[in-house]
């Protein structure tokens, strides 16, 4: 999945297949020191192997300590390519619907790292050293080296093997009432006001405890086949050394085995076995990188949201009259249709809204026309080109939008409101804030344009985020504007305060406001009510308020409400 | 953060059986390790210099087949241990965190205190699998195999033993000597770290933007720039931070290769014996085998240990003393007195309540309004309990109201919060919380009084309807309702309503008033408005202020 640099990957094995080379090697120079040294030589013909022990003494830690920088290093150049390559994809693709897609999507590009640096690198080292400590042995012994063979495939493929098919049956047997519990204890944390009110803790409680038990005891139940894969691997190093005995002994005797390699042999599985000891988390490991690899591949898989023109029309010149005729489009292939059959004309310097409850299609009607999104059926043309001819990027710059989920990102305040035009001087920006209406605010902060804003500007309250965004837009001084409900999550308020700075800064501008708040609405050409996707009514505001119909039913449903809370806010 | 906490010994009681059997396990495998290094010697000696026969070797070697056996065996025990103490005690944890937190109530739960709580109940005390499968047991091998070793290598040659006494304590008095002087440096770095980490989930988020402003196909090269940032900063730390486990590998190896050489030497010299050499040079790795393990095993154990002192400090919070007096009056006789009621919040310059003094007679409906912030729902809170006036009291009929047993205090009263709370179940457990005996038909006729049952019987399996968490798959005007419904079925002499309409439409917000109406009927009723068709209920309205009282 990742464009991974060979020699960096190479290095980091090299090194640790040193450190683990050099403890199999430390032991198996020892040994055969010793029993030589047991036949009372000259000091001297020990030398060189008294030098190799001290050199592998201090090399393996060593080596393991550059094992673990290059591995490291190696893993996070992986990453900061993955993640480039998961960014250009989801640029792509458009935008994630959903949940907390983003956040796991980020967690699993994160996790995928955890491939390299805790299953390949460990898993080929141990392969590596693995491989030649079998080949010493059969060297020394072909039958010796046979024993090590099978004892290291046990402890280092069957061993892991086992204890990842345990701890993935037992957390499909213990995920159904895992997630009962877990949504059990949630659920009674938040709702603990509610439960102590109505004096329902205890048996609340007691529901928990009963899960918990229940919990516990499928966890004990797995507990057995969990220990298997640790005791197999333990068993498979035991017996290597006994039987690396048991074919040593008669060589020895046969004469077949030089005495003094006798211990060498026996040591060496000793030594070899720590080689496979950290397998069994790999394999684990393995699991779990898997499955968040399987999502990032779901994720760039998907197809992309626009189809590019393979020899694109050039952007025509301003003035731009944007033209929308019996426009369909939906957000999967075969999906409902979430537009069907929008007609809608904006010419030079027009306003028009567009108005309609959650799910009406206005927010699909935005991404089609800043072209984030293929009509699925009729036209949109720009200067009578049709937008499918015109390279999305160059779209945008006619077209652009202060929307509802317009991103603060966690820099300040001037920097987000310069991303609209980098080369913006620091006049420009603060006028793009002055329309904005935010200016005074900014001037009045000890940092001023320098305020860091948090993450997702959460170190500003909901109507300053919008400001910004707004003066961002401001600030790119698109030719069309689409205002995609830029008052939402806003009490009323500061949502009218706003609607109406909104009206005012784009008068003469080319304009569409997408909102489902009617207040305000007096002051723009048409308006076009959405319901189901389709166009349920159009008119200006005085003439579908003149009419009974859905406009005039939102409209006094809005002021009732109003009323109310204005009334309720001064009562007796 | 202390390797075995004893407030883990204390609160889960499982641990002290689990220390013990891996202190009984740990021996084992001491004594087993011991028993395999001393027939290995035997044999090896025996058929290189001896050279004996298989036959000849045959009771040694079956010996090393049970000793092998016998370390599987250990081996298996250990995780299976590990795995039921380690889920007995997460339970354990998770009852008594619940537990506590019920004891101390929703004015210390509020705000972001429940969800913290319910992470660390649920995922932070699953992390204590690594520590009780993994760092714990190893500990006790730390503690108890290199004695054994040492012991046994001591009894063969004293030189080896001095070696392995003089260099074991240096690896942990190293690992913590390198730890406290990275530490400044560490923490100098984990600022640039946390905020270059949370730049690509930041940008991501950002992408429809970045789009607008035609600045997406730029940002991908800052992505790969950020990242090789965050990769520098991190390998600097971490060019600081392996080097301690640098010198626990280092003193572990290069004193085993000092005892191999010295016992070489000796060996040419006739000093010691092979079978004494062969056992020291089998021992001697085994002596720093589990502290080097602990070291690697430590980091798979902190989430867990995090999660556990959280619990620690929450289990160990003192929870307020209720009152014991649990013949509570009749309060659709009783009157219920605010004396100068004042309840600070903390880290708030101004109270939540100043000196409020109010009158509540029986059977009386009462409207609060006021701006909001002015204290209206603290206010409910005080009379409901789960909050204490920080000066003045609350009278029933002259009796402090700190006196009553909360729960035989609030088995009188019905409540229905401002955003209330639904329970994953069906709508009738919900709806039943407060008299779960209660039968179907009232808790039809609850739904219907509530304006809830049109709703309701419209939805798949009617009452029998399983909602989600938090009442998922309802309107917020429908979990009003049902929450109404909760309140009327709990048949209370006091009624405690907040906002119970603000997410209703007018008509459905004139049939709750009109049961409102219906149930304040021989009842009490304190309603906190903020529409007038409410309002219009009370037989009283008092304006709550910011700064004090109105009555």
């Amino acid at each position: 999945m990742t464009g991974v640099r060979p020699a960096r990957l190479l290095l980091a094995l090299f090194f640790g297949v040193l450190a683990l080379g050099s403890g199999v090697a430390l032991m198996a120079t020892s040994a055969w020191l010793i029993s030589r040294a047991a036949q009372h030589p000259p000091v001297l013909t020990l030398m060189v192997a008294i030098v190799a022990v001290r050199a592998f003494g201090i090399g393996r830690g060593v080596f393991r300590y550059a094992e673990r920088l290059t591995g490291h290093d190696v893993t996070f150049r992986v990453l900061a390519d993955l993640r480039a390559r998961v960014y250009e994809r989801l640029e792509r693709v458009g935008p994630l619907r959903g949940g907390d897609l983003l956040g796991r999507l980020v967690a699993d590009v994160d996790a995928v790292q955890d491939l390299y640096l805790r299953v390949l690198l460990p898993g080929a080292a141990a392969a590596v050293v693995g491989g030649a400590s079998v080949g010493l042995a059969w060297a020394l012994l072909p039958a010796a080296g046979a024993v090590l063979l099978a004892a290291l495939l046990v402890a280092g493929l069957l061993a892991p093997w086992l204890s990842a098919v345990a701890a993935r049956r037992a957390e499909s047997r213990g995920a159904e009432l895992r997630g009962e519990l877990t949504a059990h204890v949630v659920d009674t944390l938040r709702g603990a006001p509610e439960l102590i009110a109505y004096g329902a803790a205890p048996e609340r409680l007691a529901e928990a405890a009963r899960l918990d038990r229940a919990h516990t005891r499928t966890a004990a139940r797995s507990s057995a086949s969990a220990g298997a894969g640790a005791a197999l691997a333990t068993l498979a190093g035991g017996l290597a050394v006994w039987g690396a005995l048991a074919v040593g002994v008669p060589a020895v005797r046969s004469g077949r085995l030089d005495g003094v390699l006798l211990a060498v042999v026996v040591l060496l599985p000793l030594a070899a076995f720590e080689v496979v000891a950290g397998l069994p988390l790999a394999a684990r490991t393995l699991g779990g990188v898997r499955r968040s690899a399987d999502r990032v591949r779901a994720v760039l898989d998907r197809p992309d949201a626009v189809r590019e023109p393979v020899s694109p029309e050039p952007l025509p010149a301003p003035p731009y009259a944007l033209r929308v005729r019996d426009l369909r489009a939906r957000w999967t292939p075969g999906g409902p249709y979430a537009l069907d059959g929008v007609s809608l004309d904006l010419a030079p310097g027009r306003r028009c809204a567009v108005v309609g409850p959650s799910g009406s299609g206005k927010t699909t009607l935005t991404a089609v026309l800043l072209r984030l999104l293929d009509p699925a059926g009729g036209e949109v043309s720009l200067n009578d080109v049709d937008l499918r001819e015109i390279a999305g990027d160059d779209v945008r710059r006619a077209v652009g939008v202060c929307g509802q989920d317009a991103h603060l990102f966690d820099t300040t305040i001037g920097e987000n409101v310069r991303l609209a035009r980098p080369d913006a001087t620091e006049e420009e920006v603060r006028d793009a804030l002055r329309r904005a209406r935010l200016l005074d605010w900014v001037s009045a902060l000890p940092a001023g344009l320098d305020t860091y804003v948090g993450e997702h500007g959460a170190r500003v309250s909901g109507g300053q985020r919008q400001r910004v965004a707004l003066a961002r837009t401001l600030l790119a001084d698109f030719p069309i504007l689409l205002l995609d409900e830029p008052a939402e999550h806003l009490d009323v308020a500061t949502a009218d305060a706003l609607t109406a700075d909104l009206l005012a800064v784009t008068e003469g501008r080319t304009t569409l406001l997408v909102t489902h708040r009617l207040a305000g609405l007096a002051a723009v050409d048409e308006i076009l009510v959405l319901s189901g996707g389709r166009v349920a009514d159009r008119g200006t505001h005085a003439g579908l308020l003149s009419r009974p119909g859905p406009y005039r039913d939102m409209w006094e449903r809005e002021r009732e409400h109003d009323d109310a809370l204005t009334a309720g806010r001064i009562a007796p | 953060m202390k390797p075995l906490d004893p407030r883990l010994l204390r609160y889960a009681r499982t641990t002290r059986v689990y220390l013990a059997l891996s202190v009984a396990l740990g021996a084992a495998t001491a004594g087993l390790v011991i028993a395999q290094a001393t027939l290995l010697a035997d044999l090896i000696a025996r058929a290189f210099l001896g050279g004996a026969s298989l036959a000849a070797l045959r009771t040694p070697l079956l010996l090393l087949l049970g000793v092998v056996a016998g370390r599987a065996l250990v081996a298996w025990l250990q995780e299976v241990a590990a795995h039921r103490s380690s889920a007995a005690v997460k339970s354990q944890l998770r009852g008594r965190l619940l537990a506590q937190a019920v004891r101390l109530g929703p004015a210390w739960l509020s705000g972001e205190r429940g969800g913290e709580l319910a992470t660390v109940a649920t995922r932070g005390v699953d992390a204590l699998d690594g520590y009780f499968s993994r760092y714990l047991p190893q500990l006790v091998l730390a503690v108890i195999v290199p004695l054994a070793v040492g012991v046994r290598i001591l009894s063969g040659d004293w030189v080896s033993a001095l070696i392995i006494v003089l260099t074991l304590p240096l690896i942990p008095v190293f690992a913590i000597l390198v730890g406290l002087s990275t530490r400044a440096k560490m923490d100098r770095q984990w600022r640039t770290l946390s905020m270059l980490a949370g730049h690509f989930l930041d940008v991501v988020s950002g992408l429809p933007t970045l789009k607008v402003f035609g600045r997406a196909k730029a940002q991908a090269r800052t992505v790969r720039e950020v990242t090789d940032r965050y990769r520098r900063a991190t390998m600097a730390t971490l060019r600081v931070a392996f080097l301690s486990a640098l010198v626990l590998e280092l003193l572990a190896t290069l004193s085993v290769a000092l005892v191999a050489v010295s016992i070489g030497l000796r060996l040419v010299n006739g000093e010691i014996g092979l079978r004494t050499a062969l056992l020291v040079l089998i021992l001697a790795p085994e002596a720093y085998l589990p502290l080097r393990q602990v070291g690697a095993q430590y980091h798979a154990s902190v989430e867990g240990l995090t999660a556990a002192e959280r619990i620690f400090e929450v289990v160990e919070t003192p929870a307020p003393a209720g009152g014991t007096v649990t013949d509570v009056p009749d309060l659709t006789r009783a009157t219920i007195r605010l004396d100068g009621v004042t309840v600070g919040y903390d880290g708030r310059d101004a109270p939540a309540l100043a000196d409020l003094s109010l009158t509540v007679h029986p059977g009386e409906t009462v409207a609060l309004v006021g701006p909001s912030g002015a204290g209206k729902s603290t206010l409910l809170a005080v009379l409901l309990g789960f909050v204490r006036p920080d000066a003045g009291r609350v009278l029933v009929d002259w009796t402090d109201l700190a006196a009553f047993d909360p729960d035989a205090w609030r088995a009188r009263i019905a409540w229905v919060p401002q955003r209330p709370y639904l329970f994953a179940g069906t709508v009738a457990d919900n709806i039943r919380l407060g008299r779960p005996d209660a039968t179907d038909d009232e808790v039809r006729r609850a739904a219907s009084d509530a304006n809830a049952l049109e709703f309701v019987e419209a939805l798949p399996d009617g009452f029998a309807t399983r909602l989600g968490d938090g009442g998922a798959g309802l309107s917020a005007g429908q979990r009003q309702r049902v929450a109404l419904a909760r309140a009327f079925l709990r048949d209370a002499p006091l009624l405690l309503l907040d906002e119970p309409t603000s997410n209703l439409d007018a008509e459905s917000e004139a049939a709750v008033a009109e049961a409102i109406r219906r149930a304040a009927a021989g009842r009490t009723v304190v309603l906190v408005a903020h529409r007038p068709a409410l309002a219009a209920l009370a037989d009283r309205t008092v304006r709550i202020e910011p700064a004090g009282v109105a009555a």
